[in-house]
């Protein structure tokens, strides 16, 4: 049969579930006709009347029948009996209102949570990158560099030479380099800091990445001592070159050095992230000798695979390598081996994790909202026992029953599911927007795979809500609930016990999501609380970079912070200023090697290492940073002068254990091995609000090494309203020298805590959404049961029964669920706590408050959802309730 | 054949057309009677049977019915091949023509030796 003719007979069909009745008497007047016309033919060939109706009707085989054969052929018959179902399921939820409802808006908010959490994750780890065959894309990474750092570690540009030498499962290797750089102020344009990243030329064709405009690094422009040259990004070139394609071929200064714009990159290029602004060729920027070093670790290496080569092999080749590497140059700081790993797992390494986590809580939020919608049918199937023996009785048979029921479910949950998708795509949108540290945002939507997922829950809710309903409430033997008056108590036992059962699980999973909401707000109040071990109200912070061509010389560095310090110094307002090279709470970023004068040769391979930071001799005041012994920088100690150094606490012990570091001397691996004496010991900052404390060791900014990091205003006075006044004073100094991340110590902290605090929102608030479904669910249960024991109530009551211990018993009832649920779920939540350690900060996985205080907190809740229930039983009056049918 | 053969879906389908076809526009039970008739009893045909066969038809737009008088005054409702109807039966009578040739020398053939 061809298509078109299908189609219109299905058409035809579909049609035919309507204006039924109109269509059976037609049916019965055509049959009527052949009948006569049979009947009349009969009697012409001599039979009786009788004979020939009789011969008619045999011959027709059965008028019955033949309609019934007519009407499946007219109509989808499942069709129908569907429409019947949704029908009288309509009707039936049409008939309580709130009850449906509660079930659709329980059922949204799980398949909607459910829907946005999955895509974030799907999209997030699971979508390929935007890159051709990504899958053999990987980031390759040295290792176990020493005792302190046996973690996966940035790579040395030496390093990276020998690998690129050696290796042979990559196609493709590529370097990358963070960076940042003032880019001059030019037609009108003001001068600003951003984000740079170095690359070596290979990088863009490896990932296949053509630029929409212009062209890409070549092997020229990637070597020392060739004129500069700079790929943009899209979104720079938008909004600082209004997307002028005769940007190509302009010069711009970046740190004060000329470069050409090569090359403009597509928009949806955002790797490694969002903040990189300007593309620049690394070995150009880096100096052979730096790029050459085995032990100068700051570069990212992506690598193709060749086509056939597995990851692993790439992994165990490299390690190989690595290792030989070690052996060779003992005296080097280089990792003992080294790995490779997809690309996308170095993307979303950090979220990973978090996700799962989700995931895993929205899961359970779905589960409690099924248990709770089947929990409310079970409820309803108990006042419909007798509806449905009756019916069974008069020949219903049993899977329509529970057909009847499941379409009930499902059409609660369908309406959930799409209510719930929308909810998704709000949710979405809502994330993306305020969860910081989310890599690949720009990827994130609900795709085809997210409203499959939708769909797939909302069935499978449809199917865990309705199944145990169908099931108990089609389950009775028939006589029995029409047997079953008022009067005999064991009606329903049996349905009570599910429900029972069903409200245990509720618990038991409310209380896991809240164990693991707990400890999670525990960790993020340990990291907003943690001790940064220096002042954090009214100090402004900004960034400053001196641009290395025209602060050449250290002379240069030292003069423009002695002037900046001063003249912000003198602002009235201004209680102390400081200047740092890296803020705490702003990452670890620098560390270097040193040795200490005196002691012995370290084994081979083995290195001493510490956090560097360079400060002025005011930065430890302005900063209240204490002094525990000795003394800070003075300003004497500037140029060659500058022969002291300042450690912190944990350095201290560290390095010194059983003896006075003070006067000791640190000898630093730079060029020249210059020499500071400790001459103080200061109390601990956290330089990164996520990590243990780092052992810290500090020079005078007075080296004239340092020409990066941050001014510090700390004032009694609102500190923003500096901000303005001494930009205003840096370009007074220097007019071509920009300002960046203008930020008070607070918002440096709460940017760092964001995603752990989003984190721990987000699960508290599914943990809260299950923790009222739970006690509605309980609140249910008990005054279903009451319901149904109004009469045993009355009795015991005419018997002389308390009202108080009615009450008691009413409310011991409710608890026993509860508190199964609750030993069930704090053996789960040991569980959970074991899996969350990994994200946990400051707080031990079985802490003992967040467990009790869950435990206390779901008890007073059960017993608020059960008071009411139990008061209602303890005021029934015995005369009405022996009434009660 | 010794018992009364039973009508199969896809041949009645056919016959209805051929005999509406042959006939011009019929009631259901003068379709019933006239195959009952070429077939010289062959074949047993609960009449009832051509009732969803004509809906199908109709259905798939080969045939099309309308209410009207019979030869005797009755009211009847009567069908009628539509242009498709035709080339569907023109079709199909092929079809089965040459599956029938196929069958028959396929039968037909002598034991190879």
């Amino acid at each position: 049969m061809s298509f078109a003719k299908w189609l219109r007979a299905g058409l035809r069909r579909v049609l035919g579930l309507f204006r039924k009745t109109q269509r059976d008497a037609e049916f019965t007047a055509e049959l009527e006709s052949h009948l006569q016309l049979h009947m009349e033919d009969n009697l012409h060939r001599g039979m009786t009347l009788e004979a020939a109706r009789r011969d008619a009707l045999i011959k027709l085989g059965g008028v019955e029948q033949t309609k019934e054969n007519y009407r499946e052929q007219r109509s989808l018959a499942f069709l129908e009996t569907l429409f019947r179902d949704v029908r009288f399921s309509l009707r039936s939820l049409g008939k309580r209102p709130g009850f449906s409802l509660l079930g659709v808006l329980t059922l949204a908010l799980a398949i909607g949570v459910n829907t946005s959490i999955f895509s974030i994750a799907h999209s997030v780890l699971f979508t390929p990158l935007p890159f051709p065959q990504p899958e053999r894309l990987v980031s390759l990474w040295e290792r176990n560099l020493s005792a302190d750092f046996p973690g996966p570690n940035v790579v040395s540009g030496g390093v990276f030479d020998d690998w690129q030498r050696r290796a042979t499962s990559f196609a493709q290797m590529a370097l990358i380099g963070e960076d940042s750089a003032n880019l001059s102020g030019d037609g009108g344009s003001l001068p600003e800091a951003i984000g740079t990243r170095l690359c070596s030329f290979n990088l863009f064709p490896m990932l296949g990445v053509q630029p929409i405009y212009g062209r890409q690094f070549s092997a020229e422009d990637d070597r020392a001592g060739t004129s500069g040259t700079a790929m943009l990004s899209y979104s720079l070139w938008k909004r600082r070159y209004a997307g002028d394609p005769d940007t190509i071929g302009r010069k711009i200064l970046l740190d004060a050095k000329p470069y050409t714009i090569i090359g403009v990159l597509p928009s949806w290029f955002d790797y490694p992230d969002t903040r990189v602004q300007i593309w620049l060729p690394v070995r150009h920027e880096v100096s052979p000798g730096d790029i050459q070093n085995r032990g100068n670790h700051r570069f990212f290496v992506t690598a193709r695979l060749k086509a056939g080569v597995s990851v692993t092999q790439a992994d165990s080749e490299l390690d190989a390598i690595q290792q030989r590497t070690h052996q060779q140059f003992p005296d080097s700081l280089v990792g003992k081996d080294a790995m490779a790993v997809p690309l996308t797992e170095t993307i979303v390494r950090d979220v990973k994790s978090s996700l799962y986590v989700l995931l895993g809580a929205v899961g359970c939020v779905l589960l409690i909202a099924c248990l709770n919608v089947a929990n409310l049918f079970v409820a309803r199937g108990a006042s419909r026992t007798r509806e449905m023996a009756v019916r069974a009785a008069l020949g219903g048979n049993r899977w329509r029953l529970i057909r009847e029921q499941l379409t009930e479910t499902a059409l609660l949950a369908f309406s959930g599911g799409a209510l719930g998708t929308f909810l998704a795509y709000a949710t979405i949108r809502w994330v993306v927007a305020f969860r910081e540290n989310l890599p690949r945002a720009s990827s994130i939507h609900v795709d085809g795979a997210g409203l499959l997922y939708a769909f797939s829950v909302t069935l499978l809710s449809a199917v865990l809500a309705g199944f145990l309903p169908a099931f108990s409430a089609t389950r009775h033997h028939l006589l029995e609930p029409l047997r079953d008056n008022s009067r005999s108590m064991a009606g329903g036992r049996a349905r009570t016990r599910l429900r029972r059962v069903l409200l245990t699980s509720e618990v038991a999973l409310t209380v896991v999501l809240l164990i693991g909401a707990g400890l999670l707000l525990k960790s993020f109040a340990e990291l907003r609380s943690a001790k940064m071990g220096c002042a954090t109200n009214n100090v402004l912070t900004m960034g400053l970079s001196l641009p290395e061509a025209k602060y050449e010389k250290p002379s240069q560095k030292v003069e423009f912070f002695d002037r900046l310090l001063t003249e912000v110094r003198a602002m009235p307002g201004v209680r102390a200023a400081g200047f740092v090279t890296v803020l705490p709470g702003n990452g670890h970023w620098e560390d270097n090697t040193f040795h200490i004068a005196g002691r012995g040769p370290l084994p081979p391979g083995e290195s001493l290492d510490a956090v560097l930071r360079a400060a002025d001799p005011r930065y430890f005041s302005a900063m209240n940073i204490p002094l525990l012994r000795g003394r800070y920088f003075t300003d004497a100690e500037r140029l060659e002068n500058a022969k002291a150094a300042i450690i912190s606490q944990s350095m201290a012990e560290k390095f010194f254990p059983r003896e006075d570091p003070l006067g000791k001397t640190l000898i630093i691996d730079w060029a020249g091995s210059p020499r500071f004496e400790i001459v103080g010991i200061v109390g601990d900052v956290l330089s990164d609000l996520n990590r243990p404390t780092e052992p810290i060791m500090y020079f005078p900014l007075g080296f004239g090494r340092f020409g990066s990091g941050s001014l510090i205003v700390r004032s009694s006075m609102e500190v923003t309203s500096f901000a303005l006044p001494i930009q205003k004073e840096i370009a007074a100094i220097d007019s071509d020298l920009p300002v960046s991340d203008v930020l008070t110590m607070e918002q440096i902290i709460g940017r760092s805590t964001a995603a752990a605090a989003f984190d721990a929102a987000l699960l508290l608030v599914f943990a809260v959404l299950a923790l009222i479904l739970a006690a509605v669910g309980l609140y249910g249960l008990l005054s279903f049961v009451v319901t149904q024991r109004t009469n045993e109530i009355g009795i015991r009551m005419a018997l002389g029964a308390q009202r108080s211990e009615v009450m008691r018993a009413t409310v011991l009832d409710g608890l026993r669920p509860t508190a199964l649920g609750l030993i069930i779920g704090l053996l789960g939540g040991f569980a959970t706590a074991y899996i969350l350690r990994t994200l946990l900060f400051g707080v031990r996985p079985f802490e003992f408050l967040i467990f009790a205080a869950v435990g206390m907190l779901v008890l007073i809740i059960s017993l608020g959802a059960c008071t009411y229930p139990a008061w209602r039983a303890a005021r029934v009056d015995p005369i009405v309730a022996l009434r009660y049918e | 054949m010794t018992d009364k053969a039973d009508v199969w879906q896809g041949t009645l389908a056919l016959m209805i057309l051929k005999t509406l076809e042959t006939l011009g526009p019929l009631h259901g039970y003068g379709i019933a009677r006239r195959i009952e008739q070429i077939s010289g009893g062959l074949l047993s045909l609960n009449y009832g049977t051509v009732y969803p066969a004509l809906l199908k038809l109709e259905q798939e737009g080969s045939i099309e019915s309308e209410w009207g008088v019979s030869d005797n005054n009755r009211k009847a409702k009567y069908y009628k091949l539509t242009r498709a109807g035709g080339k569907q039966l023109e079709r199909e009578a092929r079809d089965w023509q040459q599956a029938q040739a196929i069958l028959a020398k396929f039968l037909s053939a002598e034991p190879s030796t």
